[in-house]
């Protein structure tokens, strides 16, 4: 292979994107599928809200609305959050460690393909008899009694799409750990690689209770199995528990990278260290440690007892200490900084007031007798949107604006982005704020429509109209995403001009082997040292050119995972009797999978060398 | 590869070192193994005196626990240098795991 850039035509760029097994045009597909997700998601939220608009509305059915808020759960945090930061995880986290790829770039791929065949799978139910209905949470006394086969798409297309994120985190997880440039100690890598390594452990250890608790579910369903049946002796709760020991955890998941992304905005546009860096981290660790430790705090109406009950409520209400020691720290870091206000920084800016109103009414749920009252109603809807859109969607907007030139090599318009985060604002609270007053004003969650007259009309009116700015918000920055496409100018290195870490002191468009010469960290910071220090390059060397070692592309993650997908269909049909194809299906699905898992293990595959000449011919090698 | 071969032959002295410390590792590694028949030795042998469960359960699991610190600190090499990460994340899952039987012992089952 030879390291020339070639212009390709179109059928050999989608070839190379289905083999690729380079971190960053995997980022690049996270960002499209995890985009497309998040767009599906968006109309089912669209449909939701003018359903509600206004009282007795039937708009939609009351069966079609429960799978309506059920994909659009479901879909919004395992297919669009979870994937649009793994994208900028994987676009900036091996930059930023001064690696050249992640640990194992086959299972980055086959990571990226499992995902995405599981969210076709479960997004399919659309048009094969009817979507999941019982809630993203899928309690199992409901999920249970669910005619048709909604829940066994759910149950198996999140088992698949678990099983790409699991991968991914392990990844992650080694990658940060062994693939460190020398100089790059613990306590200097940049925070969003701190955040993704604590979200990586999290994922090691919360998505198994998941992946059991999913797998219960299809023994119940499919095998008439009794694991949550009480009458013949199991324990519904159990799922409860296993879903939340795992969808706590997955909320910090989501979090953190979020709280990464922005610790990194701050430092940049207020051109100053990040204040507090150490207790950051501290912050960051605790956060995730007391993440396990606080799963019963969404069953404080189960009835688990007074003493469970309490534990539990203080355990949660600690977590508020690391997180407000966060929002300080940022605070600091703003505090005295020569601040430039640009389209990632206005973001980060209206992302503290809104996390933070979110964190609070937490703190009033974790208090066990008020959630009594809370539970169930929009007061809950206000409070997880005020942290996950508030939180990580503000954050995974700042970061397209911020990593777009890392990514492309080109710049979104900043005038449009500003203009996007004032619909997309605006927005939010309308459709949130409002929220807090319905659930306190009796208001309960889940339901298809109410009735008028109760003073909830007005409220639910102005939630519509508040979702139909943010989605003005939303389609603006495509709009910017496609007018820069088409302008197509290159924005080079360190576009914003006052980047600090790794990333953005390598040349425009990044080299597909990353770095020439492993760089050496001199501190946190690195790049902003160099900077100061008047390096031109932005970097300094550990090693001279020499020959390095690249992973060949590989078509067999698209196989792993395509079997997977076919057999999911076997086992989805298997309890129709009417159906006798599906056992061979289900076969034939799982021989593709292991056939693909067998020639990987036999053929070797020992990858490629860039040789020293060929770096030294490369424009910019001027050593 | 990635730089550029360098060759290189140990001293006497580091050679010494070496053998000295493989010796070393082969002769914990004989002991641990030999205590650890021992215990299920023992093991065995109190199920077969027939004592009343009450005493052998726990003095089983007590073992069980003995060996699986054995295994990890012998023969998974813990005791070296440079599997502070490993100890860390293998201490934080047994941790949360604890946590999790607790609650399920405590709140679900009884
Ligand atoms: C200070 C931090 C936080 C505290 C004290 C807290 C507390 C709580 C409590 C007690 C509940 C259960 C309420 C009920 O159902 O009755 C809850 C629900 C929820 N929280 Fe939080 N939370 C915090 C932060 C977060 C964050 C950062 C996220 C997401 C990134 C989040 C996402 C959610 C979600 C999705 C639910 C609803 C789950 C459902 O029933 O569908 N929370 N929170
Ligand atoms: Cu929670």
């Amino acid at each position: 292979m030879s390291s020339t850039a070639k212009k390709k035509g179109f059928g050999a760029t989608i070839w190379d994107y289905l083999t690729t097994v380079d971190h960053k045009k995997i980022a690049i597909l996270y960002l499209i599928a995890g985009t497309f997700f998040f767009v599906v998601g968006g109309i089912e939220a669209m449909l939701i809200r003018i359903q509600l608009a206004k009282p007795d509305n039937d708009f939609v059915s009351a069966g079609l609305f429960n799978e309506i808020i059920t994909m659009h759960g479901t879909t919004m945090i395992f297919l669009a959050a979870m994937p649009l930061l793994f994208a900028f995880m994987n676009a900036a986290v091996p930059l930023q460690i001064g690696a050249r790829d992640v640990a194992f770039p086959f299972l980055n791929s086959l990571g990226f393909w499992l995902f995405l065949f599981g969210g076709i799978f479960l997004n399919l139910s659309w048009f094969l008899g009817g979507a999941p209905d019982a809630g993203w949470t899928s309690y199992a006394s409901l999920s249970l009694a669910s005619p048709g086969h909604g829940i066994d798409f759910y149950a198996l297309g999140l088992q698949i799409s678990g099983a790409g994120t699991l991968i991914a985190g392990i990844n992650f997880l080694v990658t940060i750990i062994n693939m460190r440039a020398p100089g790059m100690t613990y306590m200097r890598m940049p925070l969003f690689t701190w955040t993704t390594f604590v979200a990586s452990a999290l994922i090691l250890f919360a998505f198994p209770p998941l992946t059991v608790g999913l797998f219960f579910m299809i023994f119940d369903r499919m095998f008439d199995a009794n694991f949550f049946d009480h009458i013949n002796g199991g324990n519904t709760v159990i799922w409860e528990h296993l879903f939340w020991i795992f969808g706590h955890p997955e909320v910090y998941i989501l979090v953190l990278p979020a709280f990464g992304l922005f610790s990194e905005i701050f430092a940049t546009f207020a051109r100053k260290r990040l204040f507090g860096y150490s207790s950051m981290v501290f912050a960051t660790i605790l956060i995730g440690f007391l993440g396990f430790m606080v799963w019963a705090h969404h069953m404080f109406t189960v009835g688990l007892g007074p003493t469970a009950n309490a534990i539990f409520a203080v355990a949660t209400m600690a977590i508020a200490v690391p997180t407000g020691m966060k929002v300080f720290n940022w605070l600091l870091t703003i505090w005295g900084g020569n601040i430039k206000v640009t389209t990632p920084m206005l973001y980060a800016l209206g992302f503290i007031p809104s996390f933070v109103a979110g964190g609070v009414t937490g703190v009033m749920q974790a208090s066990a007798p008020l959630d009594y009252q809370l539970h169930d109603s929009y007061f809950i809807v206000a409070h997880f949107h005020y942290v996950i859109v508030g939180g990580i969607v503000l954050a995974l907007f700042a970061s397209a604006h911020y990593y777009w030139p890392l990514m492309f090599n080109q710049m979104l318009n900043e005038t449009l982005g500003k203009i996007t985060f004032v619909f997309f604002f605006i927005g939010f609270h309308c459709t949130f704020f409002v929220q807090h007053f319905l659930g306190l004003m009796g208001m309960p969650r889940r339901v298809f429509t109410f009735m008028g007259g109760q003073g909830w009309d007005q409220f639910n009116l102005i939630s519509t109209v508040g979702a139909f700015l943010m989605a003005i918000g939303v389609i603006l920055l495509v709009v910017n995403v496609i007018i820069t496409a088409i302008k197509n100018e290159p924005a080079g290195r360190d576009p914003w001009k006052d980047g600090r870490t790794l990333e953005w002191a390598i040349p425009q468009p990044v080299p597909y082997y990353n770095f020439k010469q492993t760089p050496l960290v001199r501190g946190l910071d690195t790049f902003w040292i160099e900077k100061m220090e008047g390096n031109k390059e932005g970097m300094t060397y550990a090693e001279p050119i020499s020959d390095i070692h690249m992973p060949n592309n590989s078509f067999i993650p698209f196989m792993i995972s395509l079997g997977l997908f076919v057999a999911a269909f076997g086992a989805l049909y298997h309890q129709d009797t009417d159906k006798t194809w599906s056992i061979p299906v289900l076969i034939i699905g799982l021989a593709i999978t292991f056939a693909s898992m067998i020639t990987r293990s036999l053929k070797d595959d020992l990858g490629y060398h860039i040789h020293k000449e060929e770096l030294m011919n490369e424009k910019g090698g001027k050593h | 590869m990635s730089h550029d071969v360098e060759a290189r032959t140990r001293s006497k002295h580091e050679y010494e070192y070496a053998r000295k410390r493989a010796n070393q590792g082969m002769r914990n590694q004989v002991t641990v193994f030999a205590i650890m028949i021992f215990l299920t030795f023992i093991a065995f042998a109190a199920v077969q005196a027939g004592m009343s469960a009450y005493l052998v359960a726990p003095l089983i699991l007590l073992f069980a626990a003995v060996q699986v610190a054995l295994q990890l600190y012998y023969f998974m090499h813990w005791s070296e240098k440079g599997h502070g990460m490993a100890q860390f994340f293998m201490y934080s899952a047994a941790f949360i795991a604890f946590t999790m039987i607790l609650a399920f012992v405590t709140i679900i089952w009884w």
